[in-house]
């Protein structure tokens, strides 16, 4: 880490910094001015995978995906990226398996990384290959309550939010992390940087056609990526009725329609993932995907199989049928 | 009766289990600390407060998790909230334990889970920081659950992912990082370390069964202190392990 020289009085005394510069620039005006230009009345954004990140995903973006593990992960829309072939992306992987499935595809390029394992299952042989391989330009490191931080200063509309993690590590000085004297208290303190993204994609369990959108059970960061998105995806289990479903309980709207751009009816959506209440991670079909995935054929075969070769989520979810997704409910009776 | 056969892994479950509190507040990360909280809650902590980094704070631990954002983190919970709103809740100091992990640890508490080698080229990257950086800055005492040997019991860490000591006493609070917050045990398969309270290094408190204190020092990469009496681990009982195998990990994902 490097220390900061004498610093004139007034002037905040930067202690030690990050040695990586930001993958994604600060610029709080255009965010501002590109929120300006979203409508504000309730327009109907109702399309498909293909159209969504078709229209709204280009290469060379920024991009951020919600939850993590294989949890409530926008699966439909990973593999439409996958299909698209929309390369060169800059990714914060705090997720796990749809930033696996992306590094696997050869799509990105540089990476403000946290965690990618494959959580019981160990290291991600994709991910380790593309980043010991160097076909990974950088990677940039975070803890995951810094990442999140981030997201949440670039919804707050500011430049960045202090922390007292990262400190003291090399965590922090292979970041883009700063630590200032803090002029309140003259302590150390960690600032983040704000993180707006090009695209954002959630999935959630249930939207209206203009996007506000419903989460059961643990929302992760998904109300502070929706808002730190300027162009954001969402899919849904389930499209609902705007009157008798969202304006009958508006607390629970966590993203509101004017954040949204497209709203994609994505049934099994999280498929092979978990989606809290609706079903559970298909463990063979993960499986499958760790089996492939260790190598680089087997990669190969993995993303011809499962994506190149299907036209669509339709078609994706024939490939497994009614019956074995069904047994995957779990409201089913015991 | 006879002592009944077990394996490393569930020592290890076992050990950390014993070491949870009830009534206290526990950061669980992914793997052992998953196990060891739901048989903590079986055994002598059944209001044992399991804290998840994606929202789940209170479930309980019928089900294993298999990651630590999946719908069994917040079973029957207490809280479902999101990451933010948990890491929070550990920086104002809400948070008692936190349960951590990696492929190195020096004499410090510091540990490493992000790369072996140098970072722009790494010889092995591993899965990285996570929330264990989080954990291990604002937990008020952390636990490191490994598996001991000289390439993990290291003079220094290739990269300090999570904060321990830092460079030992004071350190942690020049830094920055909350006073009075740190490293408190280690838990590895030959005993259980903690940390000298004057030049908080790494200490050996109690070794497992059929292990000797030379064993631990000879597989340590770093001269180990020995506390003025070494107590022996009670191996895993009859209980704890048909609790394990029979009620947490029947499916033997772990075990």
């Amino acid at each position: 880490m490097t220390h900061g020289h004498p610093t004139p009085p007034g002037s905040l005394e930067v202690l030690a910094q990050g040695i990586k510069p930001l993958i994604q620039p600060i610029d709080l005006e255009g965010f501002r001015a590109h929120n300006r230009s979203k409508p504000k009345s309730l327009v109907d954004k109702l399309m498909t995978e293909q159209e969504a990140i078709g229209r709204f995903l280009h290469e060379n973006d920024y991009l951020g995906i919600e939850l993590y593990g294989t949890c409530r992960c926008p699966m439909s829309l990973t593999r439409e990226v996958v299909r698209q072939r929309v390369g060169r992306l800059r990714l914060a992987g705090q997720g796990v398996h749809e930033a696996d499935v992306l590094l696997a595809a050869g799509l990105v390029e540089e990476l403000d990384f946290t965690y990618i394992g494959l959580e019981v299952f160990g290291v991600s042989p994709a991910a380790r290959r593309a980043i010991e391989g160097g076909g990974v330009k950088n990677v940039v490191e975070w803890s995951n309550g810094a990442l999140s931080w981030r997201f949440k200063a670039a919804a707050m509309g500011v430049p960045f939010l202090p922390s007292r993690s990262m400190l003291g590590t090399d965590t922090l000085a292979w970041s883009s992390a700063k630590v200032v004297r803090c002029p309140f208290t003259d302590q150390p303190i960690a600032l983040l940087p704000a993180l707006v993204l090009d695209v954002g994609l959630i999935h959630v369990h249930r939207a209206d056609r203009y996007g506000n959108c419903q989460i059961d059970g643990i929302s992760g960061f998904a109300a502070e990526m929706a808002r730190a998105s300027k162009r954001l995806i969402v899919s849904a289990e389930e499209i609902v009725d705007t009157d008798t479903v969202i304006r009958a309980q508006p607390d629970r709207t966590i993203i509101p329609y004017y954040l949204v751009d497209a709203v994609v009816h994505a049934p099994y959506g999280s498929h092979p993932g978990e989606m809290p209440g609706l079903y559970e991670r298909d463990a063979e079909e993960y499986k499958r995907f760790l089996d492939l995935v260790r190598t680089e054929e087997g990669m190969r075969t993995f993303l011809d199989e499962t994506i190149h070769s299907v036209p669509d989520h339709a078609g994706y979810l024939a490939r497994f049928g009614h019956e074995r997704l069904a047994a995957l409910d779990v409201r089913r009776p015991a | 009766m006879s002592q009944p056969e077990y394996n490393p892994a569930e020592l290890l479950i076992c050990l950390a289990a014993r070491l949870m509190e009830d009534g206290a507040t526990a950061f669980i990360g992914t793997g052992i600390p998953m196990l060891a909280a739901s048989l903590a809650q079986r055994m002598q902590a059944p209001r044992l407060v399991p804290v998840f980094e994606f929202g789940g704070t209170g479930a309980i631990l019928e089900k294993l998790p298999l990651a630590v954002g999946d719908m069994r983190t917040f079973h029957k919970g207490l809280v479902a909230s999101g990451i933010c709103d948990i890491m929070e809740t550990a920086q104002r100091g809400f948070v008692e334990y936190g349960f951590l992990g990696g492929a190195q640890i020096d004499r410090y508490g510091n540990l490493n889970s992000t790369v072996i080698g140098p970072h722009e080229t790494p010889k092995v990257r591993l899965p990285g920081s996570g929330g264990a950086n989080d954990v291990g800055s604002s937990c008020w005492r952390t636990i490191a659950i490994m598996r001991h040997g000289k390439q993990r019991f290291v003079e220094t860490c290739d990269f300090v992912t999570t904060p321990g000591y830092l460079t030992g006493p004071g350190a942690r609070e020049r830094a920055g990082l909350p006073a009075g917050s740190g490293p408190y045990r280690v838990v590895s398969n030959l005993g259980v370390m903690g940390y000298d309270e004057d030049t908080k290094e790494m200490t050996l408190l109690s070794v497992n069964p059929g292990v000797t204190v030379e064993q631990v020092l000879d597989e340590t990469g770093f001269p180990m202190r020995v506390a003025p009496r070494v107590d022996a681990n009670p191996p895993p009982t009859a209980e704890e392990l048909r609790i394990l195998r029979e009620q947490i990990d029947p499916d033997r994902l772990y075990i």
